[in-house]
């Protein structure tokens, strides 16, 4: 009796499954168009996505044009052992480390801090004006963010000269001393992204319940209290996927800016991977051995973003996934 | 103080208060100070530029610097190179984002998982900068115009923004009336999903915009022909590697002059090649915020 019942009710989910399957193929021919729609972007995908991850074992291989990504000879990790051997591995990864951790102590709480402020404004275009003008340098290129930083700082035009002459000092070189460069990247950083960054949060605190102000008001808490206590809390999901997001590009400082400042005094504290990576590879034709320092800091990145994101899973309710 | 208040707030929250708002006060100032220091000091002429007169308004107004730019060949190219990179690059991202976003937005769609875990590897993985640089060259389209468009026809994260919208506003109801109805996918997605959707439409053209104007990273590695240069290569190269042609100075006879208007023309050029984007930036800035939130929706 107990058998036949096993063998009915296999038999029903075989049953059921051809159906799924048929069901499934209906569908998707029902669907065709939408497979003619994804076509198109899928094969963009293989080939400028996925070609290139391929691509990346060159890193084991010494590299020849002619005989492409697979046919050139394996060499496992020579590349690998010459770059932690170079006398330039110590520099690169603490210029990149410290770049890093300096623009996420400066750059991470200063929209926090802008939002909280913005968000405890009563006038509304005060707040609307200063939200409009902190968002607006976002759109400034690269380019030309180096060119104003570059056109300020210089001894014979910018106004921080004026400012530091006026102080009775004496002019100063600030693109050529290898001291500035961390800070003036990270704090041209901030001047840029801050008001972008705002939005986030002042989002974050738009759907803060009300009630809880009301409830902090009847306790007599004082403004400072309410931000302490609801404003902060309310934003810190919101804060800590960034974080997460933020640590997992530790070692990707854009290329573009850095690059575009450096200049031949200051390359002592401004070469990073990035760049190292660039003038190696591409400049100087060396392609396996610059694919195996950029290899060697896309794991780094991984290996950062899985830990906080597990950090951030075990002691907050927040994560990536 | 003219309103009545009802409570007035305690000393202590009035001077927070005051803090907060000479906080944003400053904050407002060192973010506009400079922008308007660009702007004067491209109005003002060459020797109260290089004598450092200038610091809020232009001195001694005039046009120097912009006739120098507009006589000058390579910026000319170089921005009529943006406006047509910009152009059709906007147009291939956008066609292929909702190419690729509408189908993942619907449940129907067999596959969409797993082509979303395609999408998500991509944005976690790369194969870095040199094999990128090589696949590009396997293409073909190396110094060609077609290395300004193509390698970057798509974003991820705007995919993953279209698609959110499209989930969010697009009922399944009406999907399911338009198929009864004997409506194709095709169909739906033409007469019903686009026309609902043009916030988010405009979003992405925006994103996109932005991007190809500023972009220089491409042009970079891409391109080796001057004349398929986009204007943020000249400006590099006028700007930041100090390089000017003999053909910039055309009226400048003195070493002292050929100086002063030299830089001059780097504040004019920077208020060129930024205005386009921040003249259209007040009206389009709700667009961006809204981009913003539905990409942290589900981030």
């Amino acid at each position: 009796m107990q058998s036949t019942g096993v063998l009915t009710a296999n038999k029903l989910g075989q049953k059921k499954k051809s159906v799924r399957a048929k069901d499934l193929a209906l569908r998707m021919k029902r669907h065709w168009q939408l497979y003619l729609l994804v076509f198109l972007p899928l094969v963009y995908l293989f080939i400028f996505k996925y070609i290139p991850m391929y691509g990346a074992q060159i890193a084991f291989r010494d590299f020849s044009i002619v005989r492409g990504f697979t046919g050139s000879e394996w060499v496992g990790l020579k590349h690998f052992n010459d770059f932690f051997n170079s006398p330039n591995f110590w520099m690169l990864i603490k210029n990149t480390l410290f770049i890093s951790l300096y623009s996420l102590a400066v750059g991470f709480p200063a929209p926090i801090i802008l939002a909280l402020a913005l968000n405890e404004v009563r006038s509304l275009r005060f707040k609307k004006t200063v939200q409009m003008v902190t968002f607006a340098p976002y759109f400034i290129s690269t380019v030309v963010m180096v060119s104003m930083i570059i056109l300020f700082l210089s001894p014979r035009l910018g106004f921080v000269d004026l400012i530091v002459r006026s102080l009775g000092m004496e002019s100063i070189n600030f693109m050529g001393v290898p001291g500035y460069f961390k800070s003036i990247f990270v704090l041209s950083n901030v001047w840029q992204g801050i008001g972008y960054g705002a939005v986030i949060y002042l989002a974050a605190l738009a759907g803060i319940n009300p009630d809880l102000y009301e409830a902090a008001k009847v306790d007599g808490a004082s403004r400072l209290q309410k931000v302490l206590h609801i404003d902060l809390p309310g934003i810190m999901p919101a804060a800590i996927i960034l974080l997460i997001l933020n640590v997992g590009q530790i070692m990707n400082v854009g290329f573009e800016k850095i690059y575009l400042m450096q200049n031949p005094l200051n390359l002592s504290t401004s070469e990073v991977i990035s760049t190292y990576v660039y003038k190696i590879g591409l400049l100087g034709a060396n392609f396996s051995f610059s694919s195996a320092v950029d290899l060697f800091n896309s794991v780094i990145n991984l290996i950062l973003l899985l830990t906080v994101n597990y950090a951030a899973r075990r002691f907050s309710d927040s994560s990536l996934w | 103080m003219s309103k009545p208040m009802a409570i007035k707030e305690p000393f202590g929250d009035r001077v927070f208060l005051f803090c907060v708002y000479v906080f944003l006060g400053l904050i407002l100032i060192v973010v506009l100070y400079p922008l308007i220091y660009i702007l004067s000091s491209s109005f003002s002429s060459p020797q109260a530029v290089i004598s450092g007169r200038v610091w809020l308004l232009p001195v001694e107004p005039s046009l120097a610097g912009y006739k120098a730019i507009f006589q000058n060949p390579s910026v000319m190219t170089g921005y009529a190179n943006s406006l047509f990179y910009t152009f059709f690059g906007v147009l291939i991202n956008v066609t292929l984002t909702v190419m690729l976003a509408y189908p993942l937005s619907r449940s129907t769609f067999v596959g969409r998982n797993f082509i979303m875990v395609l999408l998500i590897i991509t944005m976690m993985f790369s194969g870095g900068l040199i094999p990128y640089y090589l696949t590009v060259k396997m293409v073909g389209i190396l110094d060609t115009r077609w290395a300004m468009l193509l390698p970057g026809a798509l974003a991820v994260w705007q995919v993953i923004i279209a698609r959110t919208f499209f989930q969010s506003t697009i009922p399944k109801e009406l999907g399911e009336a338009a198929e009864l109805d004997g409506c194709s996918d095709l169909g739906f997605l033409w007469r019903v999903v686009l026309p609902l959707s043009k916030p988010i439409l405009a979003v992405l053209v925006l994103m996109y915009a932005v991007g190809h104007w500023n972009a220089y990273f491409e042009a970079l590695i891409f391109l080796k022909s001057p004349d398929l240069y986009p204007l943020q290569i000249v400006l590099r190269n006028i700007l930041i590697l100090n390089s000017i042609d003999a053909s910039m100075m055309v009226d400048a006879n003195q070493m002292a002059a050929r100086q002063g208007l030299r830089d001059l023309l780097k504040f004019s050029l920077i208020v060129v090649a930024t205005l386009p984007v921040l003249a259209i930036y007040p009206f389009v800035q709700k667009y961006f915020v809204q981009g913003i939130m539905i990409g942290s929706i589900k981030g």
